[in-house]
């Protein structure tokens, strides 16, 4: 008999009797949206990140067209803010992202308690991008911030897409004696635009 | 590395004697300002979480939740289990079955072999370490990288990590910058920690740049989708996945849970016991591999029926691997992971080893002072303290209580059994503190003495205080 049907007829023999799963209903203090957003920017910069309301997509723009300037290896994957880098592709390996120095990329939702953001895989076109890229940012509609982890998966659909992520501030290590350094293996920055409609 | 050396430091071969948890223990405090810093230092990691839990007023609720979930997913075990196979398989993901650690072992070594693999990064994952899979592959001439920074520094002194979270939590700076500077070239003498992370940091780039396989955990295996769920801080296992050919993940039977709801109650829970974070900085939730990518996982369960059929112990399979229980353990903070001989420390592991091999870890859950603190601060609720108290009366039953122990205990019972024996013994022990105190302030004779005091002899016993003062 193969091993995956000795387990599992040696559960079948050991579980307990069966026990009713509970119901997640959480009874909490009603968040107005202002005070979710003011919850995130805090959350956020609690955990190494920075979080800054916009009003439209133009100050995103010049920064990103700034950053493209210098020279360095910038990939937007956000049209609305200017060219986008075809070139990076779900198939494009390790080698040609490594020099990726900072990277733009839409995110879903954002939550307040925890200061995440849920990328899904399409929204970075490739898996690596929010990883491999020293510095990031995110850019995310300031209304799709809900006030916890319970709200977030009732608005996205975890399976829809190969893979998805909640991120949460910079990459971050305390490995040696317990001390906070930002950057270990992943961005070393984070920076999330929570974009506002604009004001006529 | 010298694969005969690397074995000698990092795990006794399984039935070979270990030295047990009191004797290293009694080592580990000889150094008595590095003791006293380790004390301290899990302490604040303690502290962090009380302030993290704190800020959520619905904390004990979500606990409850977790323990629900939990309860109700070993009951309904065989099923999620088949339906998570079912749904990940159509999601192109092969699944493996391995009954014990040699055979989850050589299915990873199997992949290996027939892909032609040369370079594998790794990422922490607890069940690897309790299969001895690194000192494996390296008896089979492949080499593994440890990415996460604290299981890179251990790697690199031959030393098994000492915390399931906080991998180097029993090395001082100095000692992480000495090799450092051994393995990486760094200055001697920085012990800067920004300056050696970034070391770390240029150095395993490479690793994941190169590497064509990457081995990771989970974290949750969620039964409706398929999917699963890895969480790290550093970002490594993420960088090691997406940049390898192929990705194998390695769980316990018991990483599942049935849908993808239930784990906003674990993530809200993870990382706040863990290290009073709201939540790990990536909480990755893979699905399907990517374009041309191959991806595995291999379901263990390696004595996890054999727990689950112990009703008194089935509950500590709900384990999240937070380790809240190690950082509020007073005799964890106060014996190092080491002591503990075995992948998976801390009261935690002192429930969990036994129903592996009853005789080498028969001392574990003596290591404890039954306080309940580590059942107080357990995220998913499992009566850790309880376990402990009931794995000493299997143990002892069992034959597995070390001799002395058992005259002790055995002369205890017979004396507190027959109270005049119970006088007469009381009288000998306050004339024998008084008049011979050297028999008492022995540290040979009397274990009792170590760090401690004896106390003053009262001149009579409470029972004749008792007869003369009642009127």
């Amino acid at each position: 008999m193969s091993s995956r049907e000795n387990i599992l007829q040696a559960i079948t023999a050991n579980k307990p009797s069966f026990i009713e799963p509970p119901i997640i209903e959480m009874k909490r203090a009603v968040l107005s949206s202002t005070e979710a957003v003011q919850q995130f920017i805090s959350t956020l910069e609690s955990i190494g990140g920075k979080a800054v309301i916009v009003e439209g997509v133009n100050l995103i723009r010049e920064n990103l067209q700034l950053s493209r300037d210098t020279g360095a290896y910038i990939v937007n994957t956000i049209p609305m803010l200017g060219e986008v880098n075809d070139e990076i592709t779900t198939a494009t390996d390790a080698h040609s992202l490594e020099p990726v120095f900072k990277a733009y990329i839409g995110a879903t939702i954002g939550i307040a308690e925890n200061g995440a953001v849920w990328i899904y895989e399409s929204e970075m076109k490739n898996r690596l991008v929010p990883f491999i890229c020293q510095h990031l940012v995110v850019c995310l509609d300031v209304n799709k911030i809900v006030p916890t982890m319970h709200e977030a998966y009732s608005q996205i659909d975890v399976a829809k897409e190969g893979y998805g992520v909640f991120l949460a501030g910079p990459s971050k290590t305390a490995d040696i004696e317990q001390s906070l350094v930002i950057g270990a293996h992943g961005a070393r920055s984070l920076l999330v635009y929570l974009i506002a409609p604009v004001l006529k | 590395m010298d694969p005969r050396n690397f074995n000698k430091f990092y795990f006794a071969p399984i039935g070979a004697t270990t030295m047990s948890h009191s004797k290293a223990a009694g080592v580990f405090i000889q150094d008595e300002p590095r003791t006293d810093w380790h004390d301290e230092t899990l302490w604040f990691v303690r502290e962090k979480r009380d302030k993290a839990v704190r800020q959520v007023p619905e904390w004990e609720q979500l606990r409850e939740l977790a323990s629900g979930i939990k309860d109700h997913t070993l009951s309904n075990l065989d099923n999620y289990l088949s339906a998570f196979e079912k749904n990940a398989l159509a999601n192109g993901v092969k699944v493996h079955w391995a009954a014990d650690a040699a055979e989850h072992n050589d299915i990873i070594l199997q992949i290996i072999r027939e892909n032609n693999v040369l370079r594998i990064v790794k990422s922490k994952s607890m069940l690897t370490e309790e299969c001895h899979l690194n000192p494996f592959l390296i008896e089979h001439g492949v080499e593994v990288v440890d990415t996460d920074l604290g299981e890179r520094i251990v790697q690199f002194r031959n030393e098994p990590p000492s915390h399931i979270v906080l991998p180097a939590i029993h090395l001082k700076k100095q000692d992480v910058s000495q090799t450092f500077h051994e393995h990486l070239g760094t200055e001697a003498g920085n012990n800067d920690p920004q300056y050696l992370a970034e070391a770390a940091r240029i150095h395993l780039r490479d690793k994941f740049i190169q590497s064509q396989l990457a081995i990771t955990g989970v974290n949750f295996a969620v039964a409706e989708t398929g999917g699963f769920v890895v969480c790290t801080n550093e970002g490594n296992a993420d960088m090691g996945t997406h940049a390898a050919d192929i990705h194998i993940a390695c769980m316990g039977i018991e990483k599942i849970i049935p849908r993808a709801e239930h784990l906003s109650v674990f993530l809200r829970l993870l990382a706040r016991s863990a290290t009073g974070q709201p939540i790990t900085t990536y909480s990755s939730h893979f699905n399907r591999p990517r374009v041309g990518q191959q991806m595995h996982i291999v379901i263990v369960d390696n004595g996890r029926t054999k727990q689950l059929g112990r009703p008194d112990f089935r509950n500590s399979l709900k384990c999240i691997r937070c380790a809240a229980c190690f950082n509020t353990c007073p005799v964890y903070r106060r014996s190092g992971g080491h002591s503990y001989h075995t992948a998976v420390a801390g009261p935690i592991g002192s429930i969990l080893n036994p129903n592996l091999d009853m005789k080498a870890n028969a001392d574990l859950p003596f290591a404890s002072t039954l306080c309940g603190s580590c059942s107080n601060v357990c995220p998913v609720k499992i009566d850790i303290h309880v376990q402990l108290w009931k794995w000493r009366q299997v143990l002892t039953n069992e034959g597995y209580a070390p001799t002395g122990k058992k005259i002790a205990m055995g002369g205890m019972a017979f004396v507190l059994a027959h109270p005049s024996i119970y006088r007469i013994a009381g009288k000998m022990g306050r004339w024998v503190l008084r008049s011979l105190p050297f028999i008492t302030n022995n540290k040979t004779l009397n274990p009792w003495y170590k760090q401690r005091e004896m106390p003053t002899p009262p001149k009579q016993s409470f029972r004749d205080w008792y007869i003369k003062n009642k009127r």
